[in-house]
């Protein structure tokens, strides 16, 4: 496990949505994933990666709250400090 | 209410290729798709037709379904057709589904636990995956099912899309099968129970035949009602004239040995269709090159067809790209029509030395004119499945 700078999270979060499908240039920190073409199966993915990389877990109750890129970012980074 | 159902697209991508017609034109010409013993779909690239998402979140066995799909209603102009899309259905048969999805998170299951197991994994591996994954593609919203009978499951869902359009509960109705199953597991378990050919070697009804050969692929049809079609102007390619299921009620995977509930689903697709056993001027075997079928399925022939058996060319296209499994009854309903068309039987390939007692004309090596004198093209399709099932297609090519 690794402790992640926002710029890194931010990074890695935008890699894995474009490996789920979703055009790079669309993948903005501000984007919101209901506008993107990223569903709730894609979600819990992405709550895998970061789990198994950051050791961050995210629940179905914490993606509520999750709307945007940033958001999660900032989720990661909070859990992680 | 009965209607007419015509054939207004067909597409495939078989280890002969990609497209309905690299089937046909290379079998007619006594090319083989297998390569080192197995027909794998070697020009099939997903990235070429499927989008990054699409490849990513689905199973082997759907993209090849959803690019067979794509060429079909294509040709047929369907999605520009003039009427609700709730009245297109869509049902795709495969003998197992999403295998190799199945093997590959088994995998991580047990390497790395639960979390590591992919949130697609259930909708990849499903069954039914490819008749959903069609529907949302070309917004069908009329019924969509799959069907699961093994080696018959393409054929099945043939016949089902008809009755449908035939009683009018869809004007058209998407149909096939498709199967991506040369996994680990799947090439093991064939081999272990003595199914497949140590020999790697296709030969349908040769004496020295030792199994099947495994391959993949998916073929998809358009069925339509025939008076709608003609409305739109959509060009009519055949008919899907009559369609016969029985089951043999006798083993689970050998076949009984008189081919008496093979001969019964001939007899009822040509009642059927109205066709006598002398009108039929082409037979597309099952013939998979192993030991049993190829002399049950000789004996139900003789049997339902009686002396018009002998004279009827019958060939095999497993010959030219092995046994696609659940895609098998689809993409040979296509080559059907394809041979039907071109008015040729295709070869049965390296079919070098006859075995006793299997005597009808198989074609062997080299494809040959289909003596039509004036008469309608018309062929049967026959699928046979571990569990019993058998099913025929009987197709006629438009005149």
């Amino acid at each position: 496990m690794t402790t992640a700078t926002k710029d890194q999270l931010t990074e890695r979060v935008i890699t894995a949505l474009v490996e789920f499908g979703e055009e790079p240039e669309n993948v903005k920190p501000e984007s919101r994933f209901e506008d993107l073409d990223i569903d709730s199966l894609d979600l819990v993915e992405l709550s895998q990666v970061i789990e198994d990389e950051y050791g961050v877990e995210i629940t179905d109750k914490d993606m509520d709250q999750i709307v945007t890129v940033q958001d999660v970012v900032d989720f990661v980074v909070a859990r992680q400090s | 209410m009965s209607r007419r159902v015509a054939i207004t697209g067909v597409g495939a991508v078989t280890p002969l290729g990609v497209g309905a017609g690299a089937l046909s034109e290379r079998w007619e010409a006594g090319e083989s798709g297998i390569d080192d013993g197995l027909g794998r779909c070697s020009e099939f690239e997903p990235t070429d037709h499927l989008t990054r998402r699409q490849v990513r979140r689905t199973d082997r066995f759907t993209q090849l379904a959803l690019v067979a799909a794509g060429e079909a209603i294509a040709q047929a102009g369907l999605d520009q057709a003039p009427y609700d899309r709730a009245e297109i259905g869509s049902v795709m048969g495969t003998g197992i589904g999403g295998l190799s999805t199945i093997e590959s998170e088994h995998i991580l299951l047990r390497e790395k636990g639960q979390r590591a197991v992919s949130p697609h994994c259930v909708p990849q591996m499903m069954a039914n995956s490819a008749a959903g994954a069609l529907a949302i593609e070309h917004e069908l919203r009329g019924q969509c099912y799959g069907t699961v009978s093994a080696c018959a499951a393409g054929a099945h869902a043939i016949g089902a899309a008809a009755r449908m359009v035939e009683h009018g509960d869809a004007i058209a109705c998407v149909a096939g099968g498709s199967e991506a199953a040369i996994t680990d597991l799947a090439t093991a378990a064939f081999a272990e129970m003595g199914a497949t050919s140590p020999t790697g070697i296709s030969r349908p009804f040769d004496r020295r035949r030792d199994g099947f050969v495994m391959g993949e692929g998916a073929a998809v049809l358009v069925l339509e009602d025939a008076e709608t079609a003609e409305l739109r102007g959509a060009e009519i390619l055949g008919y899907l004239a009559g369609y016969g299921s029985t089951a043999d009620a006798h083993h689970m995977t050998a076949p009984e040995p008189s081919g008496e509930g093979a001969a019964r689903a001939i007899r009822k697709a040509l009642a059927d269709a109205e066709v006598e056993p002398g009108d039929l001027t082409y037979v597309n075997a099952h013939g998979t090159s192993t030991p049993l079928n190829d002399r049950s399925e000789t004996e139900a022939l003789k049997t339902a067809l009686g002396e018009h058996a002998g004279t009827v060319p019958t060939s095999s296209t497993k010959s030219a790209i092995g046994h696609l499994l659940g895609a098998a009854g689809a993409v040979e309903a296509v080559a059907t029509l394809g041979a039907l068309r071109a008015k040729v039987a295709p070869p049965t390939l390296n079919l070098e030395e006859p075995d006793e007692d299997l005597d009808l004309d198989y074609v062997p090596l080299e494809c040959k004119e289909l003596p039509l004198n004036g008469h309608p093209a018309v062929g049967i399709s026959n699928s046979f499945g571990f569990g019993g099932h058998n099913v025929v297609l009987c197709i006629e090519a438009a005149a």
